[in-house]
Formats: structure tokens, sequence, C-alpha cells
């Protein structure tokens, strides 16, 4: 079992939590991912490491209530425990030669964006870091964001905090401006990373994407995280999470995200009817 | 007096068309007394030929003979002295190549059902208990063990027995490999691997799961800073092949180790009282003849699929799978298009499959391994209407042992290099056997490498006192 020592609601949507698993803090580099299943009943999901600490042997998780599992979990508290949590799985990033960066994290890659950019900042790289929230009220970690970059810009959607536009816009303004990288970082959801690797690929900046697919075992065993790079079939969770942007083929990633559309609602429907009969 | 019927009592069984809707087991095992009159069919031989075909040389005509005298509980005690897990065995051993092949009965008429009564005994012991197995006083000795199938158990028993602390390790949340992950519920019940690996911690080994070796802990790192002396590695093959066809990655394609871990780990076919989904249209594909494809047919049929076809590129007489999974998968109504070999998989719009195209085959010249090889048809090309494809073609090895384990020799496929009678690796103090060595081979031939290699740490670790 793995206690969760400490929980945070960041906004209405976002949960921070450490969880206690010291063989996999010992071992985590930014980059990497772990597997959890809350219970006997669970679904294993993969979540980004998004901080540890080795001496405390605590890993950081850092999820947006999206589904049936991430809402579950977020039902929990300080003193519950997770059934399983192994890791830490997938290839560290690789931030050979990069001087000068951007960082771009958007929707619920906003907080998995946040170590890279601190692991960056951390190794004296001077890191831009985009990130994008909706409106202002789901601006999170904000203080944290600040200490991990040289220079942060939060957009949202609606321009409510006096920056409207996607990060793809405030990317394009800095590339315009004359910034010139050694790299992109861009995490988030499959549209948006598809949209920053297509302004960075007429400008030949690498791009690099962290592709979330949907995983079963996340050791290697079952393919279903398979995407296609460089018109090669890769294993996300082997092979990444980090790839070219350039290669990916992002509309088959998308539509392989689609596969269980369905299933997540009929879920979401039954987890909806077990908090209604738990006030009862 | 023996019994002289040419044929096996049969199996009990559930009707195909109502098993073929359920995951309940598909035998349902023989009564005492059809055990006792199986068992006097056995003529008792000197030689034993069968005990020759067994890879672990279980003890058959002796435990067969108290069998017929209703000895059950010692008929048992003889099969476990040298077969761990007889109630897994019993049920997916392919007896029809080994113990029952050699059986002198099958010269005329059928064998000595052994495996079917192997089972018997197991499950006779697990429902009336029996007297716990013989164990050393501790040694002191730590050795650790890499994954926990029918390899890494086996190896882990023999040495606690012999009083070794072993501990393994294992990736997943629940320790079984391929029995629990690949192997359908309906063939060999979860209930009783559990029951079969806890006698195995009952000796005194310590499983940890979640623990992928290579990631959360390197095979060094056991051997110099937890205070291991030895490693067996039977890491399995668990790495799905792709067929390298166009549309594979469509919606609706599975790794026949995706669609069996959904079902049979994380148990989709209970969605959503489990959480995790899984899809199976109405028309469902499966490439492949071995069992893993035979488990995923009967899969897909019991998931709701209305058609399901097995396609396989060579004839009836090559299909690699049990001989009774084949039966059964034809009983329960699977279509088997034979001689077949996919091309394509098409899509919709969306993404989606919507039907494969496949070539005929015929058999030419035999190639390496003996089988003669398939070869296309010129212009034989046609499309099943499908939505769901199931790529059972084989498994390899994974490569991320291999990988963080410097000095460890590996051939190009994948495959340990390891010694066939111990297991030694090209690293002192590292064993290695099962799938991990072999390829995808089968529950008792990785078990036999567990033995041997346990036998071989033992001596290891005794030379190295002196
Ligand atoms: C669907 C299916 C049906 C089959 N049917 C039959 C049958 O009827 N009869 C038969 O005899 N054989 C059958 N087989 C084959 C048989 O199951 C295998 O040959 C056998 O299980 C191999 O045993 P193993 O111990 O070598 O490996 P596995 O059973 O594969 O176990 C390996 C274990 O190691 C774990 N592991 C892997 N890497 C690591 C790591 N880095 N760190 C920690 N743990 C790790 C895995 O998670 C797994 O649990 C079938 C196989 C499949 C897939
Ligand atoms: S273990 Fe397998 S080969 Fe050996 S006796 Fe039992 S069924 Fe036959
Ligand atoms: S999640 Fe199973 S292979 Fe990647």
């Amino acid at each position: 079992m793995f206690p969760i020592l400490k929980k945070r609601v960041l906004n209405p949507t976002v949960t921070y939590m450490e969880i206690l698993a010291p063989r996999v803090a010992k071992k985590a580099q930014p980059g990497q991912f772990i597997m959890l299943r809350i219970d006997e009943n669970g679904e294993r999901i993969p979540l980004t490491i998004a901080g540890y600490d080795r001496e405390e042997g605590t890993v950081t998780i850092i999820f947006q209530k999206v589904g049936y599992t991430t809402y579950s979990l977020d039902g929990l508290e300080e003193g519950d425990s997770l059934l399983d949590f192994v890791g830490p799985l997938g290839r560290a990033s690789d931030f050979d030669g990069m001087r000068k960066v951007a960082v771009v994290g958007g929707g619920l890659g906003v907080a998995i964006a946040y170590p890279q950019a601190k692991a960056l900042h951390d190794l004296g790289a001077e890191v831009d870091f985009i990130v994008g929230f909706r409106n202002k009220d789901l601006i999170i970690l904000e203080e944290e964001f600040s200490a991990a970059c040289s220079d942060l810009t939060i957009m949202t959607d609606d321009g409510s905090n006096g920056r409207k536009g996607f990060v793809t816009t405030a990317l394009q303004e800095k590339l315009e401006a004359g910034a010139e990288y050694d790299a992109v970082i861009a995490i988030g959801p499959l549209m948006m990373m598809k949209a920053v690797c297509e302004l960075t690929r007429e400008k030949k900046i690498p791009t690099i994407v962290s592709m979330n697919s949907v995983m079963v075992d996340g050791t290697g065993m079952c393919g279903c995280c398979r995407l296609t790079v460089g018109g090669e079939t890769k294993f996300a969770c082997v092979d990444g999470p980090d790839f070219d942007g350039h290669q990916v083929d992002f509309d088959e990633a998308m539509a392989r995200s689609r596969m269980y559309f369905d299933e997540e609602q009929l879920s979401m429907e039954k987890h909806a009817c077990q908090l209604g009969g738990k006030k009862q | 007096m023996s019994n002289m019927s040419p044929n096996k009592n049969p199996m009990p069984e559930q009707a195909p068309d109502v098993r073929n809707k359920n995951f309940s087991e598909v035998a349902l095992g023989y009564s005492p007394e059809m055990a006792m009159d199986e068992a006097k069919r056995c003529l008792n031989c000197k030689n034993k030929p069968c005990v020759s075909g067994c890879p672990v040389n279980v003890r058959i005509p002796e435990f067969v003979a108290l069998v017929a005298e209703g000895k059950f509980a010692e008929a048992a005690a003889v099969v476990k002295s040298t077969n761990n897990l007889p109630a897994i065995c019993g049920r997916v051993c392919p007896q029809e190549n080994q113990c029952e092949r050699q059986c002198v009965r099958g010269k005329k008429g059928e064998p000595v059902a052994i495996g079917r009564l192997e089972r018997f005994v197991a499950d006779y012991v697990m429902e009336h208990g029996e007297q716990a197995a013989e164990v050393s006083a501790a040694n002191g000795h730590k050795v650790a063990v890499v994954g926990s199938g029918p390899a890494g158990l086996s190896c882990a028993g023999d040495l606690a027995k012999r009083g070794y602390a072993v501990t393994v390790f294992e990736a997943l949340h629940t320790p079984g490999g391929v029995l629990v992950y690949g192997i359908p519920e309906f063939r060999l019940p979860k209930a009783l691997v559990r029951k079969e690996i806890a006698t195995v911690e009952n000796l005194g080994v310590e499983i940890l799961t979640n623990t992928v070796i290579g990631k959360s802990i390197t095979l060094d790192e056991l051997l110099e800073e937890e205070g291991f002396e030895a490693v067996f590695v039977a890491s399995g093959a668990g790495l799905p092949n792709f067929q390298k066809i166009p549309g594979e990655n469509l919606l609706g394609v599975y790794s026949a180790n995706e669609f069996l871990t959904r079902i049979n780990l994380m148990k989709a076919y209970d969605f959503p009282q489990h959480a995790t989904p899984i899809k199976v249209g109405r028309v469902a594909a499966v490439i492949g003849g071995g069992n893993v494809a035979m488990d995923a047919a009967r899969c897909a049929k019991r998931m709701g699929a209305e058609t399901v076809y097995i396609v396989y590129r060579r004839s009836d007489a090559e299909l690699p799978a049990r001989a009774e999974e084949v039966h059964h998968a034809k009983e329960e109504g699977i279509l088997f298009r034979l001689l077949t070999n996919p091309t394509q998989i098409i899509g919709d719009e969306q993404g989606r499959v919507k039907a494969m195209e496949v070539v005929e085959m015929e058999l030419g010249e035999p190639d390496a391994s003996g089988r003669r090889r398939p070869v296309k048809k010129p212009g034989s090309e046609y499309t099943l209407d499908v939505d769901t494809v199931i790529i059972a073609i084989g498994n390899s090895p994974n490569p991320l042992i291999k990988a963080t384990t410097p000095g460890l020799e590996c051939q190009c496929w994948g495959g340990i290099v390891a010694d066939e009678e111990t297991g030694k690796t090209s690293r002192e103090a590292v064993y290695a056997g099962g799938d991990a060595v072999t390829g995808a081979a089968t529950v008792i031939l990785a078990m036999g490498a567990g033995k041997k290699a346990a036998a071989a740490i033992h001596e290891y670790i005794q030379n190295k006192e002196k």
C-alpha cells in the first residue's frame, strides 16, 4: 500500500498529492511517469512524476479530474492509501545541449511541464515558461512556476488575467520577437502539441513532446500505447514518453486517444451514482 | 484388474453454447469414481515411457497407481515432489506432446488421461487440505528472482525448500505472469492460481509486486546493494510482436497481450464494476494459431462478438495450440480460416477498423523449423468484414533487463543466453530461464528451467562458501 501523505486542491479541477513510495522516489527523473491503481477493481492509469523527495521517499503527482479514476483519486484524503504505485517508468527527458528553451504547457500538461522547466532551470538553462489556462481562477502554482524559469508567461483562453490567447500565441510572439531556442518542449493536449510543432517546424527548432497515450501496463507488454513516430511504431511507455514532435503522427494519436470515449462516459455515470448513493 | 477401455473417461464440461457466453471454467474435473476408473487404465509399465515425456519427470505410474487405490492425498504428494504447480499443469500442459504422447495405451486407442488425473489430485488436496511441504532450516543466504511466472515461482519454491530467503520481484500488481494476465479464467481459474501461489509463499517466499527490475531497481543493485547472492531472471516473453502490415494502429486492433490483459488481469468482462474497459465489436478476427490465439478468440466470443475468425497461415495439422483448445474453440463456434494470411487492415474515416484484406496460402518446401513454409497464392486476395482485429503471432522477451544489465549476453532476437542445464548466463551469479531464454514456450518448460536453476544456484552458493 502507498499512503497519501499530503493533498492540496490546486483549483476546482486539479489536485496535488504526495505519495510515500521510497523505491520510486529513489530513482525518479524528470520526464518519467508512474502507473497507479486505487483499489482492487481499479484501472491502471499513468501519471507523470511532478516531483520527488528522495530523502522523504515521496513522489508528487498532480492530476486533473478528467475521468472515472482521476475523480475517484480526488476523493481520497491524506492518510488513505493507493493499492498499487509502480515506477519510475519511461525514459527520463534528455536535456543535453539545451541552453535556451521554451517550455510550453497547456491544459493538464501545465503541471507536467513544471518539473521539466524546473530541471532545466536548475541545470542553468534559460527557460521561457509559457502556460495556459481557461480563465484566471484556474491558474495554479504561479509561485512555483516563476521560481522555475527566467520568464513566465501565463495565457488565459478568455483573457481574464489580461493575457488572452493560446500558448501558441505567446510562443509565436516570442519567436517573432527574435527568441532563439535550442529546443521547445511542449506538454499538453494533443491538439496543442500539434499546434506548437507546426509553429516550430518551419523554423526548424527541435521540439520535444510528451505523449500521454492510453496505457495498460506501462512496461512495454501490451502495445496499447503505440504511436507512429517517423513512420515507425513506438511504444510511448518504454520508447517515450518524450518524442521528437516533428516526427509524431498526431492525427493517428488523436484517433487512438478517443478509443474508450463511450466507456469513459459509462464509468462516469457509475461514479455519479456512487456519489449520489453516499449522500443518502 | 486393469480397465481395458480404449478411450479416456470423458471430461465433464459445460455445454459449448452455454460456456461461450460465460467466463466460468469449461472443464469441470473428474469425480473420484471417474479418476479411479481412469487410473485403472494405466498398465504400470516398467520402463515408464510417460515419465521421460514430462519435462519435470513427474513419477506418473506411481501417482496413478495411488489414484487407482483411492489414495488421493498420497498421489498428490508424489506429484508435488517434482511439480510445484500441478493444478495448473494438469490444466494447461500440452499433454498430447509430452507424457500422454509416450503412453503405451496410446498406441491402440487413447492414452491414459494423465493431465486430467494430475489436475484431479491437485484439486483434491486443495479442497481437502494437505500436509505442508518440508522446509529446511533457514541457511542465511538471499536469492532474488525476477518475474513471478511459472519459471520464477518454481525456482523460488525450490530454493525456499532448501532454506534460502527468496524475494520475487514482479513488475505487475499481481503475481503469476502469463497465468494471470494471459490465460483466461475459463481455462485456468484465477482463484486456483492464487492458491498455488500461496503454497509457494507459505514456503517463506516473499513476493514484491509493483517492482520493475531495470527501472525501480537494477539487477546490479540487487547484487551489490541489496545483498542478494544470486539472481534468477524469469521475466518471460512479454513483448508483443506485430505483423507490420498497413492499418495496425487503427482503433479496434489489439495485440493479444493487450486484449487478454484487459480481460483477464483487469477483468474488463466485468466493466464497469471493474474500471478497465474493452471494446469488442460484432466481428473479430484473431491472427495466429497458438494457445494465445485460441484464448483471444474464445474471449472475444464470450465478450459478445457474433462472429470470430481464427486466421492462420498454415493448415490444421500445424496449429501450435494444444489439441484440446482447438477442439474447444471449434465447439464454441470459432470459424477457422486456415492457409490464410492478412495483408492489410482497412479503416473508416474515424480511424476504426472496418475490414481486413487477406490472401490465401499454400504450403511449400519445409523451412528451417522443418515445417512447410506457407506461400501466397497470387491473386487470391479477398476482404473479411471485421471490426476487431487481435494480433496473436507471438511475443518476444522484453528488452528492459538486457538494456539495463551490462555484460548480460542475449540472442539477436532478445532471448537471454543461458546454459540449458543450469540456467547460467554470461554474468556471474546471474541465472535465467523460462520464456525469457527460450522465447514463448510452455508453462512446464518454464517450470523445469526454474527447477534446474534452483539446483544450480544452490550448488553455486554452497561452493562459494567453501
Ligand atoms: C495467452 C497465453 C496462453 C498460453 N497457454 C498455454 C498453455 O495452455 N499451456 C502452456 O504450457 N503454455 C501456455 N502459454 C505459454 C506459457 O504461459 C509461458 O510459456 C509461461 O508462462 C512462461 O513462464 P515464465 O515464467 O518464463 O514467464 P511469464 O509467465 O511470462 O512470467 C514473467 C513475469 O515476469 C514479469 N516481469 C517481466 N519483466 C520484469 C521486470 N523487468 N521486473 C520484474 N518483473 C518482470 C512479468 O510481469 C511476468 O509476471 C500461454 C501463453 C499465453 C500468453
Ligand atoms: S507436468 Fe505435464 S507433462 Fe508432466 S505429467 Fe503433468 S501433464 Fe504430463
Ligand atoms: S502501456 Fe502497455 S506497452 Fe505501453
